[in-house]
């Protein structure tokens, strides 16, 4: 083991707090404006930390009273949810047998390139053709109709994670079963699927993320409250003449929170998913 | 069981994904093009076909050319910080010290926020009147008056590049760390009976083993990166003087803005084929650097 002189140590921790301090400052400073008085956001020199924690904007924001900030919050919150799950759930239904395919069959591994490279073409390539296409359908400010285009993202994504996750379960334990006379659905549904739930469960969380975070279309395919979702609802209070800021970043933190909690969970689930998902299952 | 009926049932497996894929990609895709060659509207007129028009006059035009330079430098500045901060923290998170795990948890706290809040929160602190940014500069006494960040065209992009480390350089740390824990304990050890020196061991003997994953790191960041929207958007919507408007937010005012879709189309095909250029090259090393270890 390498011994480490008293000024490296010192030099070690010194970059340890500089690290810690860009990563935190931002986001404890969103935090602070989320709970300070408008008063203290706007003075000069700035209150860095509120004189009285003013907890109202959380308040006002998750209210449902009609016609208020709080409500078109509310409803662009339930949208983001509703399209984040059923892109989701639409996008595991299709990846799942793909993905088998694709780990199984060695023959058609090349289409998993091509489903690979679809997911690296930029959003604005599409975007004309699928704003025609939903107007035509009726399903432009809907959120069915941005569930349906997310799919472009997340079906590429959640078959490329899924096929991985396929292949660490080795395919000995499906020959097996084969040889004792199963028949393939039984052996997908007793041995495959419960062996890649642990995979399952991470694709279908990352692929939520993915649809919650998303941003162009769901700017260009909504356009009110019966389909906005939340990433809108924030990039229209931070452009608009909204004058509390701190409303604006109390929106920040709520939209903020789910990911980040995932976030810090999923590190975890990560890491030991690798390790022990296909001892445990 | 024969080859054909397990190639046969493995397509059948596929066909739900190739169904979805066709009509929210493929189909989409290969509309792009037929546009591309048209004067169509985005609502109302079906356009007639005007061949290469519309690449002649987007190429040849100024806007295009600025805003593939404002991409270009938008992508190598931030995603070359981005590798450079990154591998930085990873050494560092890789040495022993308390509170070492927790740091690395704090890690995934900018990559876990969204794009939009990320951007709406810079946009919070470089705010010209009240923003954290120009108050503590001026606390420290670094600037006289306050400056309004996003709004002048000489520093909006460098505002830009630096809201968008903050957010990306923990990605690359973590990659680079997983790399560095990857480094067999013996051959460090050995280099340093060797006597070899801290620059010398990161060349010839970490180096070997960051350069794989870091090369991942830099085709998906640098791809991300040319494809740039949403930031900006939030932050500047490619202003001021269209100093921050980089492709993505061209084609966006080109085909909705101002509802030219066909000219927006062409213009959105180049920047695929710029994006594609991109991936295929970099696919093309990756695959150098896998074979060279």
């Amino acid at each position: 083991m390498e011994r480490q002189s008293p000024l490296f140590t010192v030099f070690v921790y010194a970059a340890a707090l500089l690290l810690a301090a860009i990563i935190l400052a931002p986001v404890l400073w969103l935090f602070v404006m989320s709970i300070s008085s408008a008063a203290d956001l706007s003075t000069k020199p700035l209150n860095w930390w509120p004189n009285e924690i003013d907890l109202s904007r959380y308040r006002l924001l998750l209210s449902t009273i009609e016609n208020s900030a709080g409500a078109s919050f509310t409803a662009s919150l339930l949208n983001s949810l509703k399209v984040a799950g059923m892109a989701t759930l639409a996008a595991i239904a299709v990846a799942v047998p793909a993905a088998w395919a694709v780990s199984r069959t060695s023959q058609i591994s090349w289409s998993l390139y091509a489903v690979i490279a679809t997911y690296m073409l930029p959003p604005v390539a599409l975007a004309v053709p699928l704003y025609m296409g939903l107007a035509y359908l009726g399903l432009l400010n809907s959120v069915f109709g941005l569930a349906l285009v997310y799919l472009t993202i997340l079906a590429p994504f959640t078959t490329w994670l899924l096929k991985s996750g396929f292949d660490s379960i080795p395919k000995e334990i499906e020959s097996a079963a084969m040889i004792d006379g199963a028949r393939l659905d039984q052996i997908l549904r007793i041995i495959t699927l419960p062996l890649a739930a642990p995979v399952m469960a991470t694709s279908a969380l990352f692929a939520f993320l993915l649809a919650w975070d998303e941003f162009f279309y769901a700017l260009l395919f909504t356009s009110d409250l019966r389909a906005k979702t939340l990433t809108v609802a924030i990039s229209d209070l931070a452009g608009g003449r909204v004058s509390d800021y701190g409303l604006i970043a109390t929106a920040g933190v709520l939209a903020a929170l789910p990911p980040v909690l995932i976030g810090l969970v999923m590190q975890r689930a990560l890491i030991s998913g690798l390790t022990s998902g296909g001892v445990k299952g | 069981m024969s080859g054909t009926w397990i190639t046969t049932r493995a397509w059948l497996l596929m066909l739900p994904l190739l169904v979805v894929m066709t009509a929210v990609i493929g189909w989409p895709l290969i509309d792009t093009v037929r546009l591309s060659f048209t004067d169509a509207k985005l609502v109302g007129t079906e356009g007639t076909f005007v061949g290469l028009d519309n690449y002649v006059k987007v190429l040849g035009g100024s806007s295009f050319q600025r805003a593939l330079v404002t991409t270009t430098w938008f992508a190598v500045v931030s995603v070359t910080a981005e590798m450079v901060i990154g591998v930085l923290a990873a050494l560092l998170l890789n040495q022993q010290f308390r509170g070492r795990t927790a740091l690395r948890a704090l890690m995934i706290l900018p990559w876990a926020l969204p794009t939009v809040v990320n951007a709406t929160l810079w946009r919070l602190i470089y705010n010209p009147e009240y923003g954290a940014l120009n108050a503590a500069l001026t606390q420290l006494g670094l600037i006289d008056s306050y400056r309004s960040w996003l709004g002048e065209p000489g520093s909006a992009l460098t505002a830009l590049i630096v809201a968008d480390c903050w957010k990306n350089f923990p990605l690359v740390a973590l990659i680079a760390l997983a790399a560095l824990q990857a480094v067999p304990r013996d051959i460090t050890a050995a280099s340093l009976v060797d006597g070899a020196g801290p620059l010398n061991r990161f060349r010839y003997v970490i180096m070997p083993y960051l350069a794989g994953p870091l090369l991942v790191a830099l085709v998906l960041r640098t791809i991300e990166a040319f494809k740039v929207f949403d930031l900006i958007w939030v932050m500047t919507r490619g202003g001021p003087a269209n100093s921050t408007r980089t492709l993505s937010i061209l084609v966006y005012q080109e085909a909705f803005s101002f509802q030219r879709a066909g000219s927006g189309a062409s213009l959105a095909l180049i920047v695929t084929l710029l994006v594609t250029v991109l991936a295929v090259a970099y696919a093309g090393l990756v695959r150098k650097a896998a074979g060279a270890s």
